[in-house]
This record gives structure tokens, C-alpha cells and sequence, in this order.
């Protein structure tokens, strides 16, 4: 569906996609993940041609979004970063607009807003202007709108920052459902429960390259432990203890606030730290999770 | 929780890209009307209301302390398609100004759209042929609250409505091009209305012919859009005698600055939405 090759993106003296090379299958769930300013943006807006490359190849279903923008765009479904709905309008006529710039007819979109409308959830707010719905009630609607033209790639950049825990889950589940239809979906988020609830492969970019690529899995494989053992001995003693635990665990990892134990039996661990007597304020074991692996390949400092 | 799986109709979406290629400036008209409705009011109240207070201060006010012809005809006959003209220029510049600027910035449109088959070349062509439904219809609306005041001398004065809507787009397609470059909110908007559109409204010879103002002034007509219509509707409502090179070169000016315009905001659209 998307072949992707080192493509490359700059912007004056800033590179923000630096050889990049991918591929995604049809039906498959691909995850681009990344701190912000990683380039995984750039990147979908040239996979509509709405960004152009400065260099590297990049074809959409064979076709290339630069040449033929239209075309790419006519099979795309996308849902942007930040909400382009428009507020004046009641929900129900943002859909039909919109499907109306993929020249369809009304008699087609009447009833395929209605049924959108009722997918997203949001049938009773059809006659509402946009302006009246909550955050999480625009998201849908935004993604309702991407799915307007019946679209055989959906594009979705960050679908549910800003949305609150009960909001993200139906979302999830309108997207799962989607991708059960056999929907290609492409998204990036740097929410990492998202990537491991929604994505069959990812790739982690960061400073514009890709810096690992797999399923949530294979990566939590690679780049982590199974589990992971957090013990906290208060923020004076953490690296005092540090070299006292260095051998019992794969890596240690110690954090202003606690210490990190990565390690395949992390309640082993725990026993070890007892019998050593060194006496831990809180301690916990949790499975190692993709946060885990991003924060390993694209650091813990802050990127504004 | 019952969910609908949504359907599949099996849309050709090349063919669907090929009818965008070709006529995608009509589905953003369509856009631009639709966005318009709630608003139809307050624009039926204004195409009501300026020709009332304008021609009734104007043409009757002024026009009763005027009572030597001016151009040959009455002030009434002599300013109405001035009027008619400067109030479809003024409002095009105002839609040449925030309505653009805020479509990148705040509202989006533009940006939506580009998510679509749409190119910007077709945004800034639906914008345009918006402004001519706007404008014919505003247009007309003067034009026939000036019939019981008595202002059109010849049913040929009706042409100075579609002299109208092509003084407009001289106006909108130029204004439309320059927002679509500005970031940030200033005082841009302002300079406008004041540097150009007043001026142009005082001294561009809707009240007065431009020939009764000193030389060093008269360049402000020659310069404007409403100048140049204002004389075109003259020559159709009342035969204002304007040698034919003259008609042709007002003619040549708008036309020249309404493409000229949209050539440019074919560029500026495509410059701001694809980075």
C-alpha cells in the first residue's frame, strides 16, 4: 500500500525526516511513534502530498502523492493532528461538505453521513453545530469525516491526545473495528498503550530517523525485559543503592524518584533486594511495556 | 453497544480524482454557500440596507443641494452606479481580507480540504466564483431598491451589476492572494481598509468625476477597481460618452486584475497548505 524509501525531509538547515524507509501492507495497522518534532507528522503529510520530499521515493498504492495528489488523496481517509472541523456547521453538514470535495454525490452522502454519524456514536448531535460538541465528540466526528469517502488507507495523527480515558476506548474500538473491515490504518501517537492496542508493526522515530521496527511485541523482546521490578528507597537514597542492585537485574535504570529493574522474574528480584535486607519504602512489579522501549531508544529528556 | 459496520459501495476513487481535477472549484462553492446559510440575514439585511441609506443620503440629500448636472444627467443618475459600484468593491474587500486569513488560521477550511482530492488552486477558484454569487446577488438587490428612487435613466444600467461583481473579483482576487500569505494577525487589515478602500471610495470618482479633482489625485482612480467599473456602469446607465480605447482599457484593467489575482492566489494557496 505504502513504499516508502529513503525519503528524506528538510526544512532550510533542519532535517525533519532523514532517510526514512518503510513499507505497509493492505490491512495492516502501522504505528509511527516518536517524540514530538520526531518527523512522524512530516511524514504523513507526504504520504497525501501535501508535504513535498526533498529527496528519497514514496509511492501510495503504486501512485506518487507528488505527481498525483488527487488520485492519493481520493483513496485516503485522514484524520489531522489538530481538529480543521468546521464549528459553524452542524455535524451531519460538516460530513456532507467535506464529501463533497471527493465529488460525491449528495444522493450518496445523505445517508452515508447518517450512517457515520451513528458509527461515531454522535446521531443525536447530527443537527448540532460543531462548536456545541465535546472533545472527544469532534474527534469522532473527525474520524466519521475521514471515513466519508470510504477511504482504503485511514491516516490518523495522534486520534486521541487530548481525550479523556473513556473517550479513548471507544475510539480504539471504532478503529479495531475498522481495521477488522480490512482498512489500512496508519497512525501516529505517543501514547504507548494506544501503539500496543491498535499497531501489528511500528516503527520508533526520533530526530527524523527510524531508530527500531517491529510488532509491540518483538520490540518489548529486543529492546526491554519481560518484566520490570520499580523499588523506591526515597529520592536521597535511590543512587546510593544503585550499585548494590546492579547485578541482580538485565539493566538498571535509576530515575530521580525511583530505580527501574529489568529483568525476566521481577518478584525474584524483589525476594533478592529483601534477603539483602536493603529495605525498599514501595516496591512493585509490572510487565515491561513498549513505554519502556520508547523511552530506551529516544531517551527521558524533555523535547520540547 | 450496537455498531453498524460501515458500508462499502465500492467507489472508484480515481474516477472520483478525475471529476476533483476537473471541477473541484465547484464543490468548494458548494462549501462556501453552505457556510454562508445561517448568515443569510445579516447579508439580505446589509444588500437591503446600503443602497437605502446610500442612495437616500446620496442621491436624494446631497443630490437635492446638486442641482447642476453633473456629467451631463442628474446626481441621482450621475452617482447611483457610482455607488452600486463602490458597495460590491467594499464588500469584496472584505471578503478579499479576514474571511481568507481566518480560513488558514483559525478555521481551518483550507486545510480540511486539502486532505481531500482538493487542490488549492480549486479553494481559491470556489472562493472566487463564491464572490460572484455574492456579489450578482447583492448586486441586484441594489439595483432594484434603486428603481423606485428613480436612479436608473435605462434598463442597460442593469449591466452595471455584472460591471459590479468584475470590479469586486479586481478587488477580492488580489486581497485574496496577499491574506493567504499572512501568518499573524496585525494591522494589515487595517492599512487596507484605510490606505485603499477609503481613499478609493473618496476620491475614485464615485461622487465627483475623477476630472474635477487636481492631476496628483486623479492617479488614485487610474489605480482602483472602483474607477474603472464605476465609469463602465456609467457608460451603460446613462451613455456617460467614454471613447471605445477608454471602455476597452477599463475593461482590460479589471479583467487583468481579477486573473492576474487569482493567478497569484493559485500560488499563495498552494505555498501556505503544501509546506
Amino acid at each position: 500500500m505504502i513504499e516508502a524509501h529513503d525519503l528524506t525531509k528538510t526544512y532550510g538547515d533542519f532535517v525533519a525526516v532523514d532517510h526514512v524507509g518503510f513499507s505497509v501492507e493492505a490491512g495492516e495497522s502501522f504505528g509511527l511513534l516518536g517524540p514530538n518534532g520526531a518527523g512522524k507528522s512530516t511524514t504523513m503529510r507526504m504520504i497525501g502530498g501535501n508535504s513535498l520530499r526533498t529527496s528519497g521515493s514514496l509511492t501510495v498504492l503504486g501512485m506518487d502523492p507528488e505527481e498525483q495528489g488527487p488520485e492519493v488523496r481520493a483513496h485516503l481517509g485522514v484524520v489531522p493532528q489538530e481538529d480543521s472541523l468546521d464549528e459553524e456547521l452542524r455535524a451531519r453538514d460538516n460530513l456532507i461538505v467535506y464529501g463533497r470535495y471527493f465529488g460525491l454525490p449528495l444522493s450518496f452522502l445523505r445517508p452515508k453521513a447518517a450512517e457515520l454519524l451513528e458509527f461515531a456514536q454522535l446521531s443525536e448531535k447530527a443537527s448540532e453545530q460543531v462548536q456545541a460538541l465535546s472533545g472527544g465528540m469532534k474527534r469522532r466526528l473527525t474520524i466519521a469525516r475521514g471515513l466519508i469517502n470510504e477511504p482504503r488507507i485511514l491516516l490518523l495523527d495522534e486520534p486521541t491526545t487530548g481525550l479523556d480515558p473513556q473517550a479513548r476506548h471507544i475510539l480504539w474500538d471504532r478503529l479495531f473495528r475498522l481495521k477488522e473491515q480490512g482498512v489500512t490504518l496508519v497512525l501516529t501517537t505517543h501514547f504507548m498503550d494506544e501503539a500496543e492496542q491498535l499497531c501489528d508493526r511500528l516503527i520508533v522515530m526520533d530526530h527524523g530517523q527510524i531508530v527500531a521496527e517491529g510488532s509491540p511485541k518483538e520490540l518489548i523482546r529486543r529492546f526491554s525485559s519481560r518484566e520490570v521490578a520499580e523499588v523506591r528507597f526515597g529520592s536521597e537514597r535511590n543512587a546510593e543503592v544503585e550499585p548494590h542492585l546492579r547485578a541482580l537485574a538485565e539493566r538498571v535504570e535509576v530515575l530521580p524518584d525511583r530505580v527501574l529493574l529489568y529483568a525476566d522474574d521481577g518478584e525474584a528480584i524483589l525476594d533478592e533486594i529483601g534477603r539483602r535486607g536493603l529495605t525498599p519504602l514501595t516496591s512493585l512489579v509490572r510487565r515491561s511495556s513498549l513505554e519502556d522501549v520508547f523511552l530506551r531508544l529516544t531517551g527521558r529528556s524533555l523535547v520540547d | 453497544m450496537t455498531s453498524p459496520i460501515v458500508s462499502d459501495h465500492g467507489l472508484d476513487h480515481r474516477a472520483l480524482a478525475g471529476g476533483v481535477r476537473r471541477h473541484g472549484w465547484v464543490y468548494f462553492l458548494d462549501f462556501r454557500l453552505r457556510a454562508e446559510r445561517p448568515f443569510f440575514w445579516t447579508f439580505l439585511l446589509t444588500a437591503l440596507g446600503n443602497p437605502l441609506l446610500y442612495l437616500a443620503a446620496m442621491g436624494l440629500g446631497l443630490g437635492a443641494l446638486v442641482q447642476r448636472p453633473v456629467d451631463g444627467v442628474s446626481y441621482l443618475h450621475f452617482v447611483a452606479p457610482g455607488l452600486l459600484i463602490a458597495t460590491l468593491v467594499m464588500t469584496a474587500a472584505g471578503w478579499g481580507t479576514w474571511p481568507i486569513f481566518s480560513g488558514f488560521k483559525w478555521q481551518k477550511h483550507y486545510l480540511a480540504a486539502s486532505a481531500t482530492p482538493m487542490r488549492p488552486a480549486n479553494m481559491a477558484d470556489g472562493e472566487t466564483a463564491g464572490m460572484v454569487v455574492r456579489l450578482g446577488l447583492q448586486g441586484a438587490i441594489f439595483w432594484l431598491i434603486g428603481l423606485p428612487f428613480g436612479a436608473w435613466p435605462t434598463a442597460a444600467s442593469l449591466l452595471g451589476v455584472a460591471i459590479g461583481v468584475l470590479a469586486g473579483l479586481a478587488m477580492f482576487t488580489p486581497l485574496m492572494a496577499y491574506s493567504a500569505t499572512l501568518q499573524e494577525e496585525g494591522l494589515q487589515f487595517n492599512f487596507v481598509n484605510r490606505l485603499i478602500v477609503m481613499p478609493m471610495f473618496l476620491f475614485a470618482g464615485t461622487f465627483f468625476p475623477l476630472e474635477s479633482m487636481p492631476v496628483f489625485l486623479r492617479w488614485i482612480g487610474w489605480l482602483s477597481p472602483m474607477w474603472h467599473g464605476t465609469q463602465l456602469a456609467r457608460v451603460a446607465s446613462f451613455g456617460l460618452p467614454v471613447p471605445g480605447w477608454l471602455v476597452a482599457v477599463h475593461l482590460v484593467v479589471l479583467v487583468g486584475l481579477t486573473v492576474g489575482g487569482l493567478a497569484v492566489a493559485h500560488r499563495t494557496f498552494a505555498r501556505r497548505l503544501v509546506r
